[in-house]
């Protein structure tokens, strides 16, 4: 079975990781409708729950049924469990600038009672949102009938008292909080904190540091923005907060640096505690350096030892005590630094590509065009080429590794960089906290992946 | 867990090796790119596609681009950003039918499938 894997066996915890199909989610249609493009995929902390945005300022969320002890062939599936229109277009009369309902990122809170409660953003603005089941409803009023309408008080002969029957399970999405006006330009991250009582908000130039009760007021904590906008020479691209120190944080940058920041070391933390950057040689420099060089995003490992960071090309792990250069590099798709020109006209080169963890920080993932997405082994140092596609349909059916053809003669089932469709493209993923399940977004459908249970 | 070297990255090459693989590609894709436009700035890509990212959205600038369309100043040299990168500000008279109507919230995502598949799975229930 393993010579089956032309690019390399994964192996997790001793065993070959054998990539099943379980679901697929959205319309089948080749036409697909702005609104549909998935724009973020996320977790929650039990991974119990699994959430999506789109470009419609639409959030679905879907929840793992409970496992059939009898048959387990494959672990819960996952089905829809509530959605709803988070955010709304928006037109800015006053600075003449349309704000697009575009969900950017889903965060969830740890559960703390029977409601589940998720941050979700948009270019400018934050929204907490509490969502709860609702099994119960009162029934047996005196003046209203079952359906509403109001009894004539002329019919009423006796009083009851209204009880709370049983009813068909509802899931209500309400939200809480809106957290607005802190942002001149556009949101690209929040985090929430250790201490799961604030959270960050980054845009290109600044980071704020709001607390989720309070909604008129957040603290700035970081500003690049230069007094004069022409020496402007980079941008944040992404922030997180670590996942165990309340009072650390991180942000990447456009320009391929990583800055650490102590909240405690001053209010404002334009000074960073560390800076990650790998040196460069300068006679390698061209014109594309800086562009592929601009990270897309920053995740910290669960353990909070290491950090991941995704540019165009590749995948690099951040050892916190070490500055100078990453521990770990992972090529993504370097049969693309030839095609650099092209992607660049047709503005490919800007794509922004997540990253994930496994649940053990073992493993990590990222997407590719081709509607391809690659795993890294960080312990045996073998990688994987799954496609996320139709074609391999039928529930349990193991996934057949995938191979580029950089150039010279293409092997059978191997497909040529030329070949690849770059409209396909896999920028959101996510990793089960606990399992290993993996949520793929294409373009306008959800994959979810499990390894083979024998 | 420790600290191990890390794989050799592209960037890093001996100079002889340099001239005949691994380095060129990137070079020659951004010869092929100032062969095609000549305009390209010096500095490398990268700053103005900043001012382009943060100017997202931006519709229409203020009085000044409102009296130059005026004025059909056309003959106003743009400033260059490359291939087609230009920002669309100026160029014609904004009026109320040309700001974009508020969509309609009302559509579900199809990632939430059709009403009967709702109705079949559990724990469903649609919610405003």
């Amino acid at each position: 079975q393993s010579g089956a894997f032309g690019g390399g066996c994964m192996s997790g915890g001793g065993n070959d990781i054998q990539w099943c199909f379980s679901q697929v989610k959205g319309a089948v249609d080749d036409d697909v409708a702005e609104a549909d493009i998935i724009s973020t995929v996320e977790f929650n902390h039990s991974g119990e729950l699994l959430a999506t945005g789109d470009k419609g300022g639409r959030v679905v969320i879907f929840q793992q049924e409970q496992e059939n002890k009898i048959q387990s062939h494959s672990r819960g599936e996952y089905n829809v469990y509530s959605t709803f229109q988070s955010h709304e277009p928006e037109f800015d009369y006053l600075k003449s600038l349309e704000i697009e309902e575009k969900i950017n990122k889903i965060r969830w809170l740890p559960q703390k009672n029977a409601a589940q409660f998720l941050l979700s953003t948009n270019d400018k603005t934050i929204k907490l949102w509490k969502i709860s089941e609702r099994d119960k409803r009162p029934e047996g009023y005196n003046l209203k009938e079952e359906d509403g309408r109001y009894r004539d008080p002329t019919t009423v002969t006796t009083l009851r008292v209204p009880v709370f029957r049983p009813m068909d399970l509802m899931v209500e999405a309400s939200p809480r909080r809106i957290f607005a006006n802190a942002h001149t330009y556009h949101i690209n991250s929040i985090s929430i904190n250790s201490d799961y009582e604030t959270y960050l908000s980054a845009d290109d130039l600044r980071i704020n540091l709001w607390h989720l009760e309070i909604t008129d007021r957040s603290f700035n904590i970081v500003d690049i923005k230069p007094a004069n906008m022409e020496e402007l020479t980079e941008v944040i691209t992404a922030a997180e907060f670590h996942p165990n120190s309340c009072n650390t944080f991180v942000y990447s940058s456009s320009k391929g640096t990583i800055r650490l920041c102590d909240m405690r070391a001053s209010a404002l933390c334009d000074r960073h505690s560390k800076l990650f950057e790998e040196p460069e040689d300068p006679s390698n420099r061209s014109f594309f350096s800086e562009i592929i060089s601009s990270i897309s995003d920053v995740k910290f490992s669960h353990s909070g030892r290491y950090m991941m960071t995704r540019d165009y090309l590749s995948v690099k792990i951040w050892d916190l005590n070490m500055e100078n250069r990453p521990v770990e590099t992972y090529q993504v798709h370097e049969y693309l630094r030839s095609k650099l020109c092209s992607l660049y006209e047709n503005d490919c080169i800007f794509d922004k590509f997540e990253c994930c963890w496994n649940g053990s920080d073992s493993v990590v993932m990222t997407g590719s065009y081709n509607n391809f997405f690659r795993m890294f082994d960080r312990n045996t140092k073998r990688d994987i080429t799954l496609e996320a596609s139709r074609e391999n349909n039928k529930p349990r059916t193991v996934l057949k590794p995938r191979k580029v053809c950089a150039s010279g003669k293409r092997k059978k089932d191997e497909i040529s960089v030329d070949s690849l469709d770059f409209n396909k493209k896999i920028l959101h993923t996510a990793w089960h906290p606990k399992e290993n399940i993996i949520a793929v977004a294409t373009t306008n459908n959800l994959y979810i992946f499990q390894d083979k249970v024998n | 867990m420790g600290w191990r070297p890390h794989p050799q990255s592209a960037k890093i090459r001996v100079k002889d090796t340099q001239e005949k693989e691994g380095i060129l590609p990137e070079r020659a894709e951004e010869a092929k790119l100032k062969a095609k436009y000549p305009s390209l700035g010096q500095k490398p890509g990268g700053s103005d596609f900043l001012m382009k990212r943060l100017q997202k959205g931006q519709k229409y600038f203020d009085s000044g681009d409102y009296n130059m369309a005026k004025a059909k100043m056309k003959n106003k040299q743009l400033p260059s950003a490359g291939p087609d990168k230009s920002l669309v500000t100026g160029d014609h008279i904004p009026t109320p039918q040309d700001l974009p109507q508020r969509k309609s919230s009302l559509v579900t995502s199809k990632l939430a499938g059709s009403v009967m598949d709702r109705m079949e799975t559990y724990a469903s229930g649609q919610v405003e």
